[in-house]
């Protein structure tokens, strides 16, 4: 298998109280495939991203990418976060080049960061500085510094949550093209039904306390999906009902919390 | 109206207001003299280029001092922020050293270094330094963790790590560091000059006190305040605001 989780549980240690996170997280992930991991806040989605990233460890289990075990970040998982993260004292195109420079020159990189750059549609936009774009552009910046070190799995932690619904549905578009035209390997980390369900070929819907597997739906359904917008909204609704459930838990919680107050 | 204009106007008031008290009421020079023989005294000390060579004088020793200043001040700014151990302990006198006014450090300075040179860049150097230190810390401690775990999934790590990411992201802190350190070094200057021995501003500050030549003292004196003003004003203030906006801090 290129990516797979084995048996994953990560706790967290506050106050002195031990809180589960992830509870026996088991993913397999072929080469080529888009995965969104979709829940509702709180599932630990972000915080398995991040230990696939390599930016955390699990407390138990394992992942292993292509045989290897992960231990630390690593250029071959490029990773894209909610906010863009671009370095405000580098101009878009040196951002691009970041992750170049230590290993070609920079004429070279320079090179590779234009060519991404066109991928995400920012070739007129290489001196400009990340503050004098907007936000979605930014993302896109972001992508193509992700792209541009040619990592074999890219990592998206909820890149679109910050940004209005025309840039985001957009950006959809780009990464799905980008998607089709690289045949990289994507893990999406996501809160929206509708999000996930343009972009997949499989969603793991994960719940809350401690964050586990609920069920993984497999669609098959051709790009650009809305061809098959009828044939989505059954999957919608089982994913609605789903995540019902979590979220009354999550409710319910709530409530016992405040009556106990 | 434009704050210039008015400017402008306030400030021909206030000369005017002071050139008629002094000749309503026929101060004695020695006590105020008009601002005409200010003017009179600049011009004087222009021509003959006593005040160039005073200001050449405490130039030279400003930036001497603020040089040391700000490499000490960054070395000791990187260790606080970096060494917890450092900081709770070193951290501290810096702190406290902070809130005594270098210039009382003037007679220990004196029996170190002698009544030179080197005891006023000293009170320089420790004015100085405490701001950079404390804003470079400061600076480091605030990079965004976003950052730091961006350019880790790029395959960044320890030094270079430090040097391509948390050096740059700290920059704006260490302008402000470098404004400050500047200013703090201008005013322990003229203290130490005026305590201490010349050539310089402060030292012929006092040589007029001395022989009472009050129109000399406040020309001086304006020349004190006009370099600090065009330095924090045309040049640090600028650089700042231009370093804010990039760094996309600045607040509109």
């Amino acid at each position: 298998m290129f990516l797979s989780i084995n048996n994953v549980n990560k706790s967290f240690t506050n106050k002195g109280n031990t809180e589960l996170v992830l509870s026996d997280i088991q993913l397999d992930v072929k080469e080529g495939e888009f995965v969104s991991i979709l829940g509702p806040s709180g599932c630990g989605k972000s915080t398995l991203l991040s230990i696939v990233a390599g930016l955390a460890t699990a407390t138990e289990g394992s992942i292993e990418l292509s045989g290897k075990t992960i231990k630390g970040p690593g250029k071959e998982r490029g990773m894209v976060f909610q906010q863009a993260a671009l370095f405000p004292w580098l101009t878009v195109e040196e951002n691009v080049m970041f992750p170049l420079l230590p290993d070609m020159s920079k004429k070279e990189a320079q090179q590779k960061a234009l060519y991404y750059l066109q991928k995400v549609q920012l070739s007129s936009y290489t001196k400009h500085s990340p503050h004098e774009i907007s936000g979605g552009m930014q993302q896109r910046v972001a992508i193509a510094r992700a792209l541009a070190m040619d990592p074999a799995l890219l990592l998206m932690d909820e890149p679109f949550g910050a940004l209005d619904e025309q840039t985001r549905s957009r950006l959809h578009e780009i990464v799905e093209d980008i998607f089709l035209e690289t045949k990289k390997t994507i893990l999406f980390v996501t809160h929206s039904i509708a999000e996930a369900l343009k972009l997949s070929d499989r969603i793991v819907v994960m719940g809350t306390q401690p964050g586990t597997i609920l069920d993984i739906i497999e669609l098959d359904f051709p790009r650009p999906r809305s061809q098959s917008k009828e044939d989505l909204i059954v999957y919608e609704e089982k994913i609605q009902s789903l995540l019902k459930s979590e979220i009354d838990k999550v409710t319910e919680k709530e409530q016992n919390h405040a009556a106990s107050r | 109206m434009q704050p210039a204009v008015k400017r402008i106007i306030f400030y021909v008031l206030l000369f005017a207001v002071w050139q008629g008290a002094v000749y309503a009421f026929e101060v004695s020079p020695s006590l105020l003299p008009a601002p005409t023989d200010v003017f009179v005294s600049l011009y004087e000390g222009f021509s003959n280029k006593t005040l160039l060579y005073d200001l050449l004088a405490s130039f030279q020793r400003l930036f001497t001092g603020l040089a040391i200043a700000l490499v000490l001040g960054l070395l000791l700014g990187v260790l606080l922020a970096k060494s917890k151990t450092a900081d709770e302990t070193l951290g501290s006198l810096i702190l406290a050293l902070q809130s005594v006014p270098s210039i009382v450090w003037l007679p220990l300075a004196i029996m170190w270094f002698g009544l030179n040179e080197m005891a006023v860049i000293f009170i320089v150097v420790l004015g100085a330094t405490i701001v950079m230190t404390i804003n470079v810390r400061t600076g480091i401690i605030n990079v965004p963790p976003l950052f730091i775990k961006a350019a880790k999934t790029m395959n960044y790590r320890g030094f270079r790590l430090f040097r391509k990411v948390t050096i740059p992201a700290s920059i704006p802190y260490a302008v402000t560091g470098i404004r400050l350190a500047w200013a703090f070094a201008w005013r322990a200057l003229m203290a130490g000059e005026l305590l201490s021995t010349g050539p310089g501003l402060g030292y012929s500050l006092r040589f007029a006190s001395d022989f009472g030549d009050m129109s000399r003292v406040i020309a001086i004196m304006l020349m004190i305040m006009l370099i600090g003003i065009i330095v924090d004003l045309l040049f640090f203030q600028r650089v700042e605001k231009k370093v804010l906006k990039k760094w996309g801090l600045a607040t509109e």
